[in-house]
C-alpha cells in the first residue's frame, strides 16, 4: 500500500540542514495545514474566478450600458430593462421557458417508469439498459436532427405512422402553436434515459428487508410502490430533479438546430433570445443581450438556492 | 427487490416481458435507426422518394467514404478530440487538487468555497457569455483550440470539484491522519495516499468529461468559426449547409459525429454510470 513508501525519513526535516533552513523548515511545518489546502486550491479557484465568478459580475453591470461589442459602452441604467417589459419577444420566450421547464419535468416519472420496467435479472438485460440509455450519450445536435427529420412533413416517420391512422399530414417545426412542444418531446427523450438510469441504480441500492417485510405485510404494486419504494429513491430523485431543471433552463441546442427560434420567433426561449440579440447578423446589442441573461440568471439563481441548501442540509451531519 | 422478480410470475407473463423488451427498445430508438437506415441508402432513394422502403442498394460505404474523404468532417473531428483531451487532462488534474483541499483541510471558508464551484457549475452559459468571449478576443485566441479549451477547464472545475471532493471524504480519513503522525509532507500524503485511491473517480470524471465536451455546441459557436478550429458539433451544421437535402450523408455525417462518446460510453459503462449516478444512492 502507499504508507509503506512513507517510511519515517521523508519528512521535510531529512538530511543535514542548516540552521536557516531548519527553521524556515519550522515555520512551513507549523503552518501546512493552513499553507497546503491554500495551494491545492489556488489555480482552480483562480481559474473559475476569472472565466466564470467574474463574467457574471461583468454581465451584470453590462446590462446597464448599450454596446455594439465594437466602440465605448454607453450607460443607459434601467433602460435595457426597461425595453424588455415591452418586449413581445422577451415575452414568448419566458412562456416558453415556463412549458421548457414543466414539461421537462416528465421526464422524471417516465425515467422511473422505464427504471421500474428494466429492472428484472433476465439474460441480456444489462446490454438493454445501456441501449435504453443511449440517447443520452448523443450531442443535442445529432438528436436535434434526427428529430427535424423525423418530424418532417414530406418524409418524416411521425407523418408516416399518423398516416397509418389516418391523421396528419402534421408539420410540427412549421406550426407556431406545436412547435415548442415538439422541441421539448425531444429533449425529453435523451433526459427521461438520464433519469433512467439514476433510478436504476437508486433501485439496486433499495433494501430488500424492507420490500420483503412490506411483502409480508401484504403490501404490493402501486401502494409498495408509493409508501416503500419512493420514499427509499429520495436521493435519486432530488438529482433527478436538479439535472432536469437545470437542463429545461439551459436548452439552446435543440431550438438552434431544429428551428432556429422559428417560426415567427415561436419556440424561442430566453437562453436562445439572448444568444440572438447579442451575437445576431443584425448587429450586436450586447447590453441588452446580457439584461436577457440576467433575467435568465435570477430565475435560476432560485432553484440553485435550494439545491444548495439542500445539500447543505444534508453536509451538516458530515465530518 | 422491487418490482416483483420475474422468476417467481407466471411462465405466460415471463415470455411476454422478454418479447415486450426488446420490441420498446426498438420503439425507443426509432429515430434514430431511421437515420442509420437513411445513412447506407443510395441517394436515388430519395429522389425517387423511397424513404422508407428497403434500400434499393447498399451505400454504407460510399456514403460514409464521402463523409470522411470528400468533406471537412474529418478536420472536425480531429478538432474535437483536440479540444476534449486537454480539457478532460486540465479539468480533472485542477478538480484533483481543489478535490483534495475541500475533502480533508478544515479552515474557514470551506463550505463557502464549495458552494461557490457548485453554484457556478449551475449557472446558464448565457451570463458568461459576452464577458468570456470578450475575454477571449482580447486575449487573442478567438477561433483557437486553445480558447475553447481554457474555457472549458475553468467552467468544468466546477463540476469536478463537487464530484471529487464528495468522492475523497467518503474516503476513509484514518489513512490521511495516519501519514500526518508519520510526519509525512502534505503534498505526499496527496500524491501517495490520496491520489491512488480517487483513480476510479479519476476514471468517472475522465469519460463524462469526455462526453460533456465533445457534445458542447454553444460555446463551439460562441468562441470559434470555421473549419480550422469548430469542433464537430458545430462543424456538422456546416456539413449539413454543404450538402443540404442529400438525407444519405447527412445522417451518415450525424453518426460519425455522435460515434466517438458512444463507444466511449461503452467501453467504460460502468466508470461513466458512477460518475453520473453521483449521488443517487446514500
Amino acid at each position: 500500500m502507499a504508507e509503506m513508501k512513507l517510511a519515517p525519513g521523508n519528512g521535510p526535516e531529512t538530511g543535514s540542514a542548516t540552521a536557516l533552513r531548519s527553521s524556515q523548515d519550522s515555520w512551513l511545518r507549523r503552518n501546512r495545514q493552513t499553507l497546503a489546502p491554500l495551494l491545492f486550491l489556488a489555480p482552480g479557484v483562480i481559474f473559475f474566478l476569472f472565466y466564470v465568478i467574474f463574467p457574471i459580475l461583468q454581465s451584470f453591470n453590462l446590462s446597464f450600458y448599450r454596446w455594439d461589442g465594437l466602440g465605448d459602452p454607453q450607460f443607459i441604467g434601467m433602460e435595457n430593462y426597461r425595453e424588455l417589459m415591452d418586449d413581445r419577444a422577451f415575452e414568448v420566450s419566458l412562456w416558453n421557458n415556463l412549458k421548457w421547464l414543466l414539461l421537462y419535468l416528465l421526464a422524471i416519472p417516465a425515467g422511473l417508469f422505464i427504471a421500474l420496467f428494466l429492472n428484472q435479472t433476465v439474460t441480456g438485460i444489462r446490454l438493454y439498459k445501456s441501449l435504453f440509455f443511449f440517447p443520452f450519450v448523443i450531442s443535442q445536435v445529432v438528436v436535434g436532427l434526427v428529430f427535424s427529420w423525423f418530424y418532417d412533413p414530406t418524409f418524416g416517420l411521425l407523418n408516416q405512422v399518423l398516416g397509418w391512422v389516418g391523421l396528419g399530414p402534421l408539420n410540427v417545426l412549421g406550426d407556431p402553436t406545436l412547435v415548442t412542444y415538439g422541441i421539448i418531446a425531444a429533449g425529453l427523450w435523451p433526459q427521461t434515459a438520464y433519469c433512467m438510469i439514476l433510478y436504476l441504480t437508486g433501485l439496486n441500492a433499495v433494501d430488500p428487508e424492507q420490500v420483503e417485510a412490506a411483502r409480508l405485510d401484504g403490501a404490493k404494486g402501486a401502494k409498495m410502490l408509493w409508501y416503500v419504494i419512493i420514499p427509499q429513491l429520495r436521493p435519486a430523485t432530488f438529482v433527478a430533479f436538479v439535472v432536469t431543471i437545470i437542463g429545461a433552463l439551459r436548452s439552446f441546442d435543440l431550438i438552434s438546430i431544429m428551428t432556429n427560434g422559428g417560426p415567427f420567433g415561436s419556440s424561442r426561449v430566453l437562453s436562445f433570445y439572448m444568444f440572438e440579440k447579442a451575437l445576431s447578423e443584425y448587429g450586436f446589442r450586447m447590453g441588452y443581450g446580457a439584461a436577457i441573461a440576467v433575467v435568465l440568471f435570477l430565475i435560476m439563481l432560485c432553484f440553485i438556492a435550494y439545491f444548495l441548501w439542500s445539500m447543505y442540509q444534508d453536509d451538516k451531519g458530515g465530518r | 427487490m422491487f418490482p416483483k422478480p420475474i422468476q417467481n410470475s407466471s411462465r405466460a407473463w415471463q415470455t411476454t416481458y422478454q418479447a415486450l423488451v426488446p420490441a420498446a427498445l426498438v420503439m425507443w430508438l426509432l429515430p434514430l435507426i431511421a437515420v442509420a437506415i437513411f445513412s447506407i441508402k443510395p441517394e436515388a432513394d430519395f429522389t425517387t422518394g423511397n424513404y422508407w422502403g428497403v434500400p434499393s442498394s447498399f451505400e454504407g460505404f460510399s456514403n460514409y467514404g464521402r463523409v470522411f474523404f470528400g468533406s471537412d468532417m474529418p478536420r472536425y473531428l480531429l478538432n474535437s478530440v483536440l479540444i476534449t483531451v486537454p480539457t478532460v487532462i486540465g479539468a480533472v488534474a485542477l478538480s484533483c487538487m481543489t478535490g483534495f483541499a475541500l475533502g480533508v483541510y478544515k479552515f474557514r471558508g470551506n463550505l463557502l468555497l464549495f458552494f461557490m464551484f457548485v453554484a457556478g457549475n449551475f449557472v446558464p452559459f448565457q451570463i458568461l457569455m459576452v464577458p468570456v468571449r470578450d475575454l477571449t478576443l482580447d486575449m487573442g485566441l478567438y477561433n483557437t483550440k486553445t480558447g475553447l479549451v481554457l474555457f472549458h477547464i475553468a467552467f468544468q472545475t466546477g463540476f469536478c470539484t463537487l464530484f471529487m471532493r464528495n468522492f475523497i471524504r467518503a474516503l476513509p480519513f484514518e489513512l490521511i491522519e495516519a501519514a500526518r503522525v508519520e510526519g509525512v509532507a502534505e503534498w505526499r500524503i496527496f500524491w501517495f495516499v490520496v491520489l491512488p485511491l480517487m483513480k476510479p473517480a479519476i476514471a468517472a470524471l475522465s469519460v463524462l468529461i469526455f462526453t460533456f465536451i465533445w457534445n458542447d455546441y454553444f460555446w463551439a459557436v460562441v468562441l470559434t468559426q470555421g473549419a480550422e478550429s469548430q469542433p464537430v458539433t458545430a462543424g456538422i451544421t456546416s456539413f449539413n449547409a454543404q450538402y443540404r437535402a442529400a438525407y444519405h450523408l447527412m445522417s451518415a455525417g450525424s453518426i460519425v459525429a455522435a460515434l466517438p462518446p458512444v463507444a466511449m460510453f461503452f467501453l467504460m459503462q460502468r466508470h461513466f454510470i458512477a460518475g453520473l449516478t453521483l449521488g443517487a444512492v446514500k
